[in-house]
């Protein structure tokens, strides 16, 4: 892993450094017991992020509220699902995983992140061989007010494994201020496929501080979908992959809506650092009135490699899209190229619309349905089916 | 079914239409000719609504309303259907959902399914709308949406045009049926009988005449220089520019 040390990693220069001493990292958490006991609005939420509270469909599923684990358990014995406090103990402290990938220097967040209290965050591991065929979900839910949120989450998918992960991250919907810190770690071994599924739906006044960085294994997998459309003080991410056998493949596909007043500064990087791998980063943005800096970097550095990177943005209103995407070949030979583009919905596509029945809005919204290709992630039907609505929802703030 | 009168068009401030009448009737298909750049596609533009043709004059009567100023998703729910000759392609527009749309907004249930293997397209109704299609599958795509809207107004340009020859049976049959009905002779009624009894209008603009051999075409006309002139049978206007280009359409206009 050494060569994770001295690279580039995620660019803050453009985000406000946080303001965290308003948060408290313990003791303020709003003590839920049992996830099962929120409200009816709160349920809402999560439901919104993907989480299914009856569990249906799940694989397993790890909720947390605050700085507590509330709900931990797996449907399926070929999936290992641990509160992180716990995989710790039991496996010695994971020393193959642990502050691995992600490392404890890399910025002033990770630094705190290593240095305040751990609260909470998951361990999970798909069994050598084993396909797990439902998803399994997580949870992150703040529900108290100035609290600040350190997890800790790692995923393991082992030789020829197969897993599915829904991750849903929220607030209360009366929650004010909060912020979230995460370090995620991802390891996919040998032929092994991980699928990460993330959505995020904070409120106006939350500050997002992922930190992810995954590794992957000759032959190996990973596919990452990233969904964010309610509004969020800031986000501030950059996930890495590092393809380190032959043969791997990163996908990674993010839609994003930007509301007035939210700021989301995030990216995806792919390190193409084996011969034969491939690496894809698409993302879809739209601005309502918010800032969004659109990043991505793809790094070849062994050949035969290939890397696309595709950005395009919508400005909807008097938002801000500032497109980064940056190729780095380092040996001759690689193959990288991308796409970038901020515009606005051609006229003519609204009046191609509008000559098939359309009137301007719905013509309008299905452009931007089309645009956002949320089918493109694969989702389970339901789930598919709730982020369609939240976008639907939040098309009355786009035109 | 269709009355323009005297009808005016600017784009950006250049008439491009100056002072065009014509009627089609019920059932009736009306061909327009005319040398490029002649203002064909402009009136076809104009008869469906688009933003960039603007009336200055002139009135547009589509089957009794006044449609020279109605939004362009009115005339297509009141029946007017458009051919597009380079539509537009929208990302993550799966064909299949614009042909239902189509059918949905003129409040009619189709099978989306078997109306594209009429036209050859069932392969491609998960394709994005337009994505990568070559002449004639945009062609077949746009009949696919016009049987789906089932307009009582056809509006055509160029349908002949980037296809090959064994595609344009297809297109030309299509055509017909969309116009017509079916028209296979029955045995209590002529073939005479059921054409009297078409009810869908067409307005074509051709420049080979190839469609011609497909459909019946009751009127033509060419259109000069944004004017109307030359009225006779389509295939006398065919035979005629073939023989002697557009010149002798301008001397009659003079």
């Amino acid at each position: 892993m050494s060569e994770l040390a001295g690279k580039p990693q995620g660019a803050t220069q453009n985000i406000p450094q946080a303001d965290v001493s308003r948060f408290a990292f313990s003791g303020k958490g709003a003590g839920i017991a049992d996830i099962r006991s929120l409200t009816p609005e709160d349920k809402e939420r999560l439901l919104m992020s993907g989480v299914d509270l009856d569990m249906a469909g799940r694989g397993g599923s790890y909720l947390q509220v605050d700085d507590k684990s509330v709900h931990c358990d797996t449907c399926d014995p070929n999936v290992e699902i641990l509160d992180i406090t716990e995989a710790l103990r039991r496996y010695d402290g994971l020393p193959e995983y642990f502050w691995n990938a992600v490392k404890p220097d890399q910025d002033d967040f990770t630094r705190m992140a290593a240095r305040e209290q751990l609260q909470g965050g998951y361990f999970m591991r798909a069994k050598a061989g084993m396909k797990i065929a439902e998803p399994v979900q997580s949870c992150l839910f703040i529900k108290g007010e100035a609290v600040a949120q350190n997890v800790h989450n790692i995923i393991v998918v082992e030789e020829g494994a197969e897993l599915h992960v829904i991750t849903g991250c929220a607030t209360a919907h009366d929650q004010q201020s909060a912020l979230h810190l995460g370090i995620s770690e991802f390891y996919v071994k040998k032929g092994g496929k991980l699928t990460f599924t993330m959505i995020h739906n904070w409120g106006e006044k939350v500050m997002v501080r992922p930190r992810t960085v995954g590794v992957v294994e000759e032959d190996g997998e990973f596919q990452s979908n990233y969904v964010l459309l309610k509004p969020v003080e800031s986000v501030q991410s950059y996930p890495s992959i590092y393809l380190n056998g032959p043969r791997a493949v990163a996908r990674f596909n993010s839609v994003i809506v930007a509301p007035t007043g939210s700021l989301v500064d995030t990216g995806n990087r792919i390190y193409l650092n084996a011969p034969e791998t491939r690496g894809e980063i698409i993302s879809r943005t739209i601005t309502t009135g918010g800032k969004i800096i659109a990043r991505g970097h793809i790094i070849g550095s062994h050949v035969p490699a290939k890397g696309h990177l595709e950005c395009k943005g919508l400005i909807l209103g008097n938002g801000i899209i500032h497109a980064i995407p940056e190729l780095e070949g380092t040996v001759s030979g690689v193959e990288l190229s991308h796409e970038a583009a901020v515009g606005k919905i051609a006229q003519e596509e609204i009046e191609y619309l509008m000559a098939r029945g359309l009137d301007e809005d719905e013509a309008t919204s299905t452009i931007v349905r089309g645009f956002l290709n949320v089918e493109i992630m694969g989702l389970p039907e339901k789930l598919r089916q709730t982020i369609d609505k939240t976008i639907q929802e939040s098309e009355k703030d786009m035109f | 079914m269709l009355l323009i009168e005297d009808l005016r068009v600017s784009i950006d401030g250049q008439e491009v239409l100056k002072g065009v009448s014509l009627e089609i009737k019920e059932g009736e298909t009306f061909i327009l000719f005319g040398p490029n750049g002649s203002g064909k596609t402009s009136l076809l533009m104009t008869l469906m609504g688009f933003a960039n043709y603007t009336v200055t004059g002139g009135k547009i009567t589509f089957r009794g309303h006044d449609i020279t100023h109605a939004p362009i998703y009115e005339r297509a729910k009141l029946g007017i259907g458009m051919s597009f000759q380079r539509p537009p392609t929208i990302h993550g527009l799966k064909t299949r959902h614009l042909v239902s749309m189509c059918a949905h907004h003129r409040q009619r249930d189709v099978d989306v399914e078997a109306l594209a293997r009429k036209v050859n397209f069932d392969q491609f109704l998960e394709r994005d709308i337009n994505a990568g299609f070559s002449g004639g599958e945009i062609k077949r795509s746009e009949l696919l949406q016009l049987m789906a809207q089932k307009p009582s107004l056809l509006l055509f340009d160029e349908p002949e045009s980037g296809v090959d020859l064994e595609n344009m049976a297809l297109i030309g049959n299509t055509v017909r049926e969309l116009l017509n009905g079916s028209q296979e002779p029955k045995p209590d009624q002529s073939m005479k009988d059921l054409r009297a009894k078409r009810e869908t209008s067409g307005l074509i603009i051709t420049h080979t005449g190839y469609i011609l051999d497909y459909i019946h075409a009751d009127r033509g006309q060419v259109l000069h220089k944004g004017v109307l002139c030359c009225q006779a049978n389509p295939r006398v206007i065919l035979e005629h520019i073939g023989k002697f280009g557009y010149k002798e359409c301008v001397r009659c206009l003079n």
